[in-house]
């Protein structure tokens, strides 16, 4: 589409939102309010969001709210960032409250030397930065068996993107001595589930990063303050918060959360374990469920794409139902492990249809359908979803999840 | 900072291949405290030990209000029962049906419950607990005494039921 195309495409749109504002297209508008006339609000240390602005993250209902997840409010923001107050949450053992000058990362195990290190220590290793996201690999355990989750929050929210910052975890490894038989780090929480997760000692040398930044500033205390791990494109849970302790060894501990959790049942009976990457993935963001309803005419489609295997190469985008797709624009810079923002311009003509998106990554790989996955794992899977996700729009311009 | 000792001196020795010359030498208390996740091979359970019988009233005392009484009632997550369901249209995923190592109920147990006062467990508590989820999933007798030799000898019935990830598996 040309520019002149796209300008045309836009002064649609602001007709037409000027049309549902005033009662008519083309209609005029009440007069902006002027806020010229006084001073406004002093500087301020810390700033705040617009007291306009009221997005939040949805909270899983549960009896336990110190063992629940919230949900990023995906179809609101735009970018490949997510706030970091934004980001999702999925704690098993609430939020400690760390100070960081009594805070310990002891590394031990199989290493020629055990050390600990303050967080101090960790900051005078050479940075290590990237945009990266994290996904739970329960974002969208309710679209198994069928459409789930109300909107995309709640079908697609537990997946953030963020720049992390810290120090490479092999550096540190490093200054302890591995020793020749080491092959998997146990990595611990301060928390009050001491949560624990096994990992490959290869990947620990590969990109893991010790962060304790988060979007430029520390990691707020919901995402591990004063100190994470970051497992690029690993299921989240493997990124221990609050970090305490990492253990080399020979062999994986088969904690709670790599044994009874987090593990795939199949058809067989038999299960999956250690299904670390976090698959190709997309979803339309807007529109959604529970935005405004659409009025004829135009909107672009906007929605995020991912990969835990490296880029984004493509993503298509139907507007009938999956008969068609088209070549969405993504919006670069397109990094590996990382939020990629997709467009396509859409002139919606009334009638009910379906829409969705589908996620090609650099391996080759293509985001399946809810059919193909289930004809693999079976009826019982919760976790690693990454079906297509199809949003019914009917006759009267709302939107559902199909 | 006492119980850190500075060991940037040690960069000096001969053999130390460090680059930066950062971290402290952990005290060997510190590890020692610290040292509390059980793998399979048992190596780092503590002394102590417990059995079923005792393990029942630890078990109602301090985990019967969310599991429920015999641990098959919930509300939360049901502990006993599932034996043989795992490849049906209802399956119950349990201690007793799909957990593969006994190592990680005493190491989960111990770590991070009871939920409302995890770590509060002694280490006689938690192996009798264990005992007693283990007896009511059918998997030991109910005189069998847990401690650590004898925890790890236990074969779950799952034991050799997970398969590694095979992805991706779609074309």
């Amino acid at each position: 589409m040309g520019s002149i195309d796209r300008r045309h495409f836009l002064r649609r749109a602001q007709h037409l939102v000027a049309g549902l504002a005033g009662g008519a297209l083309g209609g005029t508008l009440p007069a902006a309010a002027d806020t010229t006339l006084a001073q406004g609000a002093p500087a301020s240390g810390y700033g705040a969001r617009s007291r306009f602005e009221t997005i939040k993250r949805w909270i899983t209902p549960s009896r336990y709210p110190t063992a629940t997840a919230s949900w990023t409010p995906l179809a609101e923001l735009e970018g490949v960032v997510t706030p970091s107050a934004l980001h999702y949450e999925r704690h098993h053992g609430g939020v400690p409250d760390i100070d960081p000058q009594a805070h310990r990362l002891l590394v031990h195990g199989r290493v020629a030397r055990p050390l600990e290190f303050t967080i101090d220590d960790l900051r005078r290793f050479p940075l290590v930065q990237r945009l990266c996201f994290l996904e739970c690999s329960g974002n969208g355990y309710r679209e198994w068996t069928g459409p789930g989750g109300a909107d995309v929050q709640q079908t697609h929210g537990l997946t953030s993107c963020s720049e992390w910052a810290g120090a490479r975890l092999a550096d540190v490894l490093a200054e302890c001595g591995i020793e020749p038989d080491a092959r998997w780090v146990l990595a611990e929480g301060a928390d009050g589930a001491a949560m624990t997760r096994s990992i490959p000692l290869d990947k620990c040398l590969d990109d893991v990063i010790l962060a304790y930044a988060q979007n430029g500033e520390a990691l707020r205390p919901e995402q591990g303050y004063p100190l994470r791990l970051l497992v690029p494109g690993f299921e989240g849970s493997i990124s221990v918060k609050w970090l305490r302790r990492l253990k080399l060894g020979t062999q994986a501990w088969r904690t709670r959360e790599e044994t009874s959790k987090y593990t795939d049942l199949l058809p067989d009976g038999s299960a999956r374990e250690f299904s670390f990457v976090m698959e190709a993935k997309s979803v339309i963001t807007r529109p959604s469920p529970g935005g405004a309803p659409l009025a004829p005419g135009f909107h672009e489609i906007r929605g995020l794409a991912w990969s835990g295997r490296g880029r984004v190469a493509r993503v298509e985008v139907t507007t009938d139902g999956g008969q068609t797709w088209q070549e969405a624009r993504l919006h670069g810079p397109v990094l590996p492990v990382c939020h990629t923002r997709f467009t396509l311009p859409w002139r919606w003509d009334g009638g009910a249809t379906t829409i969705a998106s589908r996620c090609h990554d650099e391996t080759g790989y293509v985001q399946p359908t809810r059919a193909a996955l289930r004809s693999v794992r079976g009826d019982h899977s919760f976790y690693h979803y990454n079906g297509i996700q199809y949003w019914q729009v009917d006759g009267d311009g709302r939107l559902r999840n199909a | 900072m006492p119980a850190l000792v500075a060991t940037g001196v040690a960069c000096a020795d001969a053999g130390d291949d460090r680059r930066y010359g950062l971290g402290h030498s952990a005290a060997p208390a510190h590890i020692a405290a610290q040292d509390i996740a059980i793998a399979p091979d048992g190596a780092e359970l503590p002394p102590g030990k417990g059995d079923a019988r005792t393990g029942a009233a630890i078990y109602a005392a301090r985990c019967a209000a969310c599991h429920g009484a015999s641990g098959r009632e919930g509300p939360d997550p049901v502990l006993v029962g599932g034996r043989g369901s795992l490849a049906s249209a209802a399956p119950l995923q349990t201690i007793g049906s799909y957990w593969p190592y006994a190592t990680t109920v005493y190491d989960y147990v111990h770590r991070a419950m009871p939920f409302t006062a995890p770590g509060s467990l002694t280490a006689d508590e938690v192996y009798a607990v264990t005992a007693f989820l283990l007896h009511a999933n059918g998997i030991i007798e109910v005189d069998t005494v847990l401690d650590r030799d004898t925890l790890p000898a236990i074969v779950m019935p799952n034991r050799d039921g997970f398969v590694p990830d095979p992805r991706p598996d779609l074309p």
